[in-house]
């Protein structure tokens, strides 16, 4: 079920004039996902994996929409180069709204392994990085988009289990 | 007739449109070829050919031709799915299938052994999907840009390059002057 938390996300995205989002589900990221797919000025089209996302919105982007690409934090190992060689050598925009798993209150042990490359990856290749812990951190969400664009950079924002929990 | 053989037949019904090509030695041929604004060449990145071709058409009407070929395809075989659910009637997706990694020094890919990428394609759920010879592949690409139907065409040519240089275009200039192209 979407929370209030999850609507405020989709329209902060809307009026930073994103209208174009792929997507690779996570369970932290299943209500905005839904709402995403209920969203008309949206075109939401999922992507089987990540680099394949970026893909679609380097594509996107060159046609005149605001993509964006709603991932988990795993994904990072997967597309590394496609940030390197794609999304900062061609200087795309690109807004990367992610699940930040294997933080504090993650079930999974086995996700806490890639939590712990999540934000030396990310400053390895110089993405701007926000990591959104409490609910009002969220806030913060609209300048980050206007920054992704005005840079021309990818942006990753990171959500943990505590942001969803007290968010939901 | 080669990758290279192909491209001489096909610009004169390419060169208007907007072409997404695929990293290494196909853009290298092309730009040699047939070096344009409308051409978006991979410097980098393997296999998103087609994903970026189709993100392109989605978001704007012209006709797009996306170029890939059999070993990025391979690398990227989600995206036949994505195109398949996605279908824009304005994209038309070229796979250059010479049943080898031709940038890499031709070492075979299964698409040259027991994979059908066609089969792939449709399973996959693309509703129009040629395979044809080398030799036909232009009329084939004519024909699916004039349609208002998504086309995936894979060409089956023989393996080989030709000795090109490398492209040295700043990244930012294909991308500004193909953006210039799609707004025109």
């Amino acid at each position: 079920m979407a929370t209030t938390m999850d609507h405020q996300i989709v329209e902060d995205l809307k009026a930073a004039g994103i209208d174009y989002i792929t997507s690779v589900p996570c369970k932290q990221l299943a209500g905005v996902i839904e709402i995403l797919e209920q969203t008309s000025n949206i075109m939401h089209m999922p992507s089987n994996k990540e680099d394949e996302g970026m893909g679609l919105c380097a594509g996107a982007f060159m046609g005149g929409m605001k993509p964006a690409i709603v991932m988990q934090n795993t994904a990072l190992g997967v597309v590394v180069n496609t940030l390197a060689t794609l999304i900062q050598f061609y200087q795309i925009p690109l807004p990367m709204l992610i699940s930040y798993r294997g933080e504090v209150g993650e079930p999974v042990a086995c996700q806490v392994e890639m939590a712990l490359h999540t934000k030396a990856i990310l400053n390895q290749l110089h993405i701007p990085t926000y990591h959104f812990h409490k609910p009002e951190d969220a806030a913060e969400l609209p300048g980050i988009l206007e920054y992704a664009q005005m840079a021309s950079k990818p942006v990753a924002i990171l959500c943990d289990a505590s942001f969803w929990r007290a968010s939901a | 007739m080669i990758r290279n053989d192909v491209f001489k037949t096909l610009i004169p019904v390419i060169s208007e449109h907007l072409v997404v090509c695929n990293i290494g030695a196909p853009s290298q041929e092309l730009h040699a070829l047939d070096d344009r604004a409308s051409n978006f060449y991979m410097l980098g990145t393997m296999g998103l050919s087609s994903s970026i071709g189709l993100g392109l058409a989605a978001a704007q009407d012209k006709p797009v031709i996306a170029i890939d070929g059999d070993g990025s395809v391979l690398t990227n075989l989600g995206t036949l799915a994505t195109i398949g659910n996605n279908p824009q009637g304005n994209f038309t997706l070229l796979i250059i299938d010479n049943g080898s990694y031709g940038s890499t020094g031709d070492q075979p890919t299964y698409a040259g052994m027991k994979t059908d990428l066609a089969a792939v394609a449709k399973a996959c759920g693309a509703e129009t999907v040629q395979t044809v010879s080398a030799e036909d592949t232009t009329e084939a690409v004519k024909a699916a840009i004039a349609s208002d139907e998504m086309t995936i065409i894979v060409s089956k040519c023989e393996s080989g390059n030709v000795a090109v240089p490398v492209i040295k275009t700043n990244p930012i200039v294909i991308r500004e002057r193909f953006m210039e192209e799609v707004r025109r």
